[in-house]
């Protein structure tokens, strides 16, 4: 058991006074990060200036086996910066700076404090832009985005924050820095910079990033294309891809979600529509203009009932708007709502779709579905009350069961918004016991004394055990009627 | 042509026998990289008769296939859907497995703006060092569930297992590619090719060679002539096969019985090397043939945040790739140990050290 008041003191030596945040009332704002589900106030939180704190904070901890949680701006939705009770919380906020623009490489070199989109406007001077953009880039941090290896609705076309990120640097537990990832497009050895981006701060600090950046397109546009069915919608989206066209982005929203995000900001949509796509292209004007029929003529032979091309740069804003917008709008219709993260292969949308919506009658539960159709990645935001007692336990239940559903037919319970405590049970469902232990064995040579972040993204197999018994009922698999991938 | 198997329960029990009996093993796909290295050791095992597509869905941009599927074989497939394999794997020879190139990690003249073997792989079905078939990553293309051990195979020359199915993303292939060669001072030509990286030219391929300028267009003929309009002194060569030429090393460079460098650079450094070279991937990739110590050479690519591999010839019984970090090659080796504790699975290919 550590002490607060000792390791306030401990730490005031190696700190100024306002990096060590000791007293309860103060602590209160760390104790959740974006999933307000789960709470728990740390033990004290740490918010360094500089490298060498970082450094010194690690070997103090690990030296006297203090628990540490990494912390970005606390905008991510699986708990993964969930505090520990017994540790540090420490958080990078104060590492914001952008050390370096290259814009002969087309790299900036950031630390992880640093907010996502303001990479982007600190270089939009040089014409440059960074691609990754999670539906919270205003706040988030590009250290969590590599914590969580975070998307965004660009993903088909740019890659996921792996895609983007060539080098970074990370202090060990023991305090050592590391550099890992080159300046140049492949590093020597064994490509650790894989294996840290999306690691959920299990395995090191980072402390500095270096990111690609890319032309900002000369043209951006965005169609707009109804259906009165959304297994229809799916098969549009197959056919786009068929086509050979990889749009920079494309969206898929269910009635409950168009008429949520339509009330909220008048974006335009459809609200008799059973589904809307939003498709997205980028290039040169003349390409985008070409481009722009083709998806048009696609989507029209693929049974939309209504096409729509954003008139101007205006409309096309007001487009995204509803649908970057769309787990507030949806928040609107339920005090509370439960955003899941699975990601499908496309084909099985329809019948994914189906069985959910089922679920939710059987769970009485509304449940809205926004979806990056493009990359397979679903976001159902299940509606409940909590303070109606035990709805926050079904709508768990619930999500769960979307997530074991979306593992059976072949897919994962996490697309982008990482395991965290939020789906340690339905990592249970998605691996069996040799491979969590190879997880645990990773996790080992990086942090020995499971001292980073403990007890997230990967379960115990003691935990597993527990969790099947509790779920395969009688013997019976959940969804006995899908083939198992 | 030759049946489709599934050699893992074979491959298995012969993984098992070299763990028991501390046996190293040698894995060869089609033996297309045996130069690449540092020199191999242990018996054969080949990999070549464990092949076959397995599936392939074109709308979900996903093939799915064993180790020895040959890379001809793959791209045939993808191409008579319009996709391709989008790092471009060198086949080096005509031959090249998809299992040796997503081992090797390496890949052709679209590296940059289509990724590596690293990026585009989604998932893997790997049988380890102890004998265990373990499943990481899937067929999706977000996939963020327990680390992403199957990534970290890319490259790992097949250290820390046999990969005995990948998955992988494809792509569209641009229904037109067109060439455009220039001739201008090297320091000019790389600023032409820049310049138009900047205005998002869809560039997908660049190799220089002293005054000697080559680029790949993803364009019909109506844009590429206004890119020649625009930025001029560019004409359309009509050489079939020169990218397929650079990707497999066939170009005259490339045939000399020296010692060939791989440097890995930022794209604009300016490197002052010695000997013959030439470069791709907008500047950050040069091969060079040098006779110059390693340590100058390595040291020379470090100052401009590179590193560099001897790729072939020389001496391949000191390392050939770039030193690690200590910390790094500590860490490298611990995740060795998870995989392949027995130390069975080319022994000394990558690096002395494991």
């Amino acid at each position: 058991m550590h002490d607060r008041q000792s390791l306030a003191r401990t730490f005031r030596q190696l700190l100024p006074d306002e990096c060590v945040i000791f007293r309860e009332e103060e602590l209160i704002p760390y104790e959740c990060d974006g999933l307000s589900a789960y709470r728990q106030v740390p033990l004290i939180v740490l918010i360094p200036y500089t490298t060498d704190q970082v450094e010194g904070i690690l070997k103090y901890c690990n030296l006297h086996q203090v628990p540490v949680v990494a912390r970005g701006s606390g905008t991510g939705l699986s708990g993964g910066a969930l505090p520990h009770e017994q540790g540090v919380l420490l958080s990078l906020a104060r590492l914001n700076q952008i050390l370096e623009v290259d814009c002969d490489n087309m790299q900036a070199r950031v630390q992880p404090g640093v907010r996502n989109l303001a990479v982007s406007e600190a270089v939009k001077v040089h014409g440059l832009y960074y691609a990754p953009d999670p539906s919270s880039q205003i706040a988030c941090s590009i250290g969590g985005n590599v914590a969580e290896n975070a998307g965004g609705v660009h993903c088909l076309k740019y890659g996921l924050t792996l895609h983007n990120v060539l080098q970074v640097t990370m202090i060990t537990i023991d305090g050592e820095k590391v550099i890992l990832g080159c300046g140049g497009y492949d590093a020597p050895g064994l490509d650790l910079l894989t294996l840290i981006t999306g690691s959920e701060g299990m395995l090191g600090v980072v402390v500095e990033v270096l990111v690609k950046l890319l032309p900002i397109p000369e043209r951006q546009q965005v169609v707009l294309a109804a259906f009165d069915d959304i297994e229809t919608a799916g098969d549009a989206v197959a056919e786009i891809i068929a086509q050979g066209i990889l749009p920079a982005g494309l969206e898929m929203m269910d009635n409950l979600s168009i008429r949520a995000a339509e009330d909220f900001v008048h974006a335009g949509y459809p609200t008799n529509a059973q589904a809307i796509l939003l498709c997205e292209v980028d290039g040169t004007d003349d390409e985008v203009s070409e481009e722009i029929l083709l998806v048009r003529k696609i989507l029209l032979q693929s049974g939309a009932t209504q096409v729509r091309t954003a008139v101007d740069e205006q409309e096309r804003i007001k487009f995204w708007a509803g649908r970057k917008n769309a787990f507030p709008a949806v928040g609107r219709l339920s005090p509370d709502y439960y955003c899941m993260d699975g990601t499908i292969p496309r084909s099985q949308l329809g019948k994914v779709l189906k069985m959910i919506g089922e679920m939710s009658e059987r769970y009485k539960l509304r449940c809205a579905n926004v979806f990056h159709a493009g990359d397979g990645n679903l976001h159902p935001l299940i509606l409940y009350d909590a303070n109606n007692p035990g709805e926050l336990e079904k709508a768990e239940t619930f999500g769960g069961e979307i997530l074991e559903l979306c593992v059976a037919v072949g897919g994962t319970i996490t697309g982008e918004h990482g395991v965290g405590m939020e789906k340690i049970n339905q990592m249970c469902a998605q691996f069996p016991d040799e491979e969590l232990q190879t997880f645990h064995d990773v996790k080992g040579v990086f942090d020995p004394h499971s001292l980073l972040n403990p007890g997230k993204a990967i379960p115990t197999l003691a935990r597993c055990a527990e969790f099947g018994a509790m779920h395969v009922h009688a013997g019976k698999l959940r969804f006995p009627e899908l083939e198992r991938f | 042509m030759t049946m489709d198997r599934d050699c893992s329960e074979a491959l298995q029990t012969t993984v098992l026998d070299a763990m028991n009996n501390t046996k190293a093993l040698q894995l060869v796909g089609s033996g297309s990289k045996q130069f690449y290295g540092r020199e191999a050791q242990g018996e054969i095992l080949s990999l070549a008769d464990h092949r076959g597509i397995i599936s392939y869905e074109p709308t979900e941009l996903v093939i799915t296939a064993r180790a020895g599927t040959p890379l001809k074989e793959i791209e045939a497939a993808l191409l008579e859907k319009g996709q391709m394999l989008p790092f471009e794997p060198p086949h080096f020879a005509g031959r090249g497995t998809i299992g040796g190139a997503i081992a090797a990690g390496l890949s052709g003249p679209r590296r940059p703006w289509g990724g590596a073997p690293r990026d585009l792989l989604l998932g893997i079905k790997l049988l380890d060092g102890r004998g265990r078939i373990l499943r990481f990553g899937g067929q999706v293309m977000k996939n963020v569930a327990g680390y992403d051990l199957s990534r970290l195979m890319a490259g790992a020359l097949g250290t820390l297992g046999i990969l005995l199915e990948v998955s992988i993303k494809v792509l569209p292939k641009p229904p037109h590619e067109h060439t455009l060669t220039f001739s201008s001072q090297e320091q000019d030509g790389w600023s032409l090719i820049h310049t138009m990286l900047r205005k998002a030219i869809p560039i997908t391929a660049t190799y220089s060679q002293g005054e000697q300028h080559k680029l790949r267009l993803a364009c019909h003929e109506q844009r590429l002539k206004q890119i020649q309009g625009t930025y001029g002194m560019l004409t359309v060569d009509h050489q079939h096969g020169f990218w397929q030429a650079l990707r497999d090393q066939e170009l005259d460079l490339f045939q000399q019985q020296r010692p060939l460098w791989r440097l890995s650079v930022p794209p604009a450094a300016k490197l002052n090397l010695p000997g013959e070279s030439l470069n791709e991937w907008s500047g950050g990739l040069h091969w060079l043939i040098s006779d110059h110590p390693a340590s100058e050479i390595r040291t020379l690519v470090e100052k401009q945040a590179g590193h560099a591999i001897l790729f072939r010839n020389g001496d391949r019984s000191n390392e050939v790739f770039h030193p690690l970090q200590p910390r790094v090659a500590e860490l490298q080796q611990k995740l060795k140990q998870v995989f392949d504790p027995k130390g069975i699975f080319n022994p000394g290919r990558h690096y002395s050290h494991y």
